[in-house]
């Protein structure tokens, strides 16, 4: 059988799943946000398909812009993440309730 | 059955096998071993990149990816010193919304699968080079690529700024 489009979006759907599987599931923060990761990595798979068999080559130029942006995104999430540690002790959701101190 | 076709499948399972082992590693609850497992998500999708002709953004994925942002995540790791998590109680409220979710967006793909058409040409010609895509980058997506190295700039700016030692 000839791979077309729609397997590569039910691969991208069943990644996109996988990552918010891990997102409601899982307690750890740094679990969480690589699991954020993998449903952005399953939208641009998307994007990279579309634009392959639609034969415009403007959707890899948008899934270059979400790299650069989801890249400044760790950066400025993995810094709150090392604060917000440094003050309570924990990187668990479910000791990180409240917003006082 | 063409080579691209069985490469497909091959990098298509990596991809979601290593991706299931992100969120859910039955020997191991350590950190450390989920960002393993996305480097290899993130190679193995490289590959789909490549099998679809987007060399550059291949090329992206494993530099900026693999290389910078799990790095990242690995130094984070490192830095917080996270004990091996204690197995606590998972909660039935958590993976009933987690099952009802990826449901209702199950129901929504099938349906605009199987609505919708899928009519592109049977042989697609583009290639996704860096020449292309560069051309393309500093004609008329100009404006946006500036933009976004001004948003690196502040991400930058901002990420010192949380990481002192005293906030306030």
């Amino acid at each position: 059988m000839h791979v077309g489009l729609e397997h590569y979006l039910t691969v991208s759907f069943l990644l996109f799943a996988l990552g918010l599987l891990g997102v409601i599931m899982r307690r750890n923060l740094l679990v969480i946000y690589m699991s954020l990761e993998l449903m952005l990595n399953a939208a641009n798979l998307a994007m990279v398909a579309f634009s392959r068999f639609n034969d415009k080559l403007d959707g890899q130029v948008l899934v270059f812009f979400i790299i650069t942006v989801a890249a400044a995104e760790v950066a400025v999430g993995l810094a709150l993440i090392v604060a917000l540690y440094r003050r309570r002790q924990s990187a668990h959701v479910e000791d990180l309730t409240s917003m006082n101190r | 059955m063409e080579l691209a076709d069985i490469l497909f499948y091959v990098f298509a399972a990596a991809t979601l096998l290593c991706g299931l082992l992100v969120i859910a590693n039955p020997f191991s609850r350590n950190p450390v071993t989920s960002a393993m497992c996305l480097v290899l998500t993130i190679i193995s999708m490289a590959g789909l990149f490549v099998l679809l002709h987007a060399f550059f953004l291949a090329a992206v994925q494993v530099l900026v990816y693999a290389g910078a942002v799990i790095v990242l995540f690995l130094f984070v790791i490192m830095l917080l010193d996270l004990k091996a998590e204690e197995r606590r109680r998972i909660r039935v409220f958590g993976v009933v919304t987690g099952l009802v979710a990826v449901g209702s967006i199950l129901g929504l793909f099938l349906r605009s699968l199987g609505t919708t058409p899928l009519n592109g040409p049977a042989t697609p010609s583009i290639e996704g080079d860096t020449a292309a895509l560069g051309k393309l980058l500093f004609s008329q997506y100009v404006l946006p690529f500036e933009v976004v190295s001004v948003l690196l700039l502040v991400a930058m700016i901002g990420v010192i700024l949380l990481s002192k030692k005293n906030l306030d």
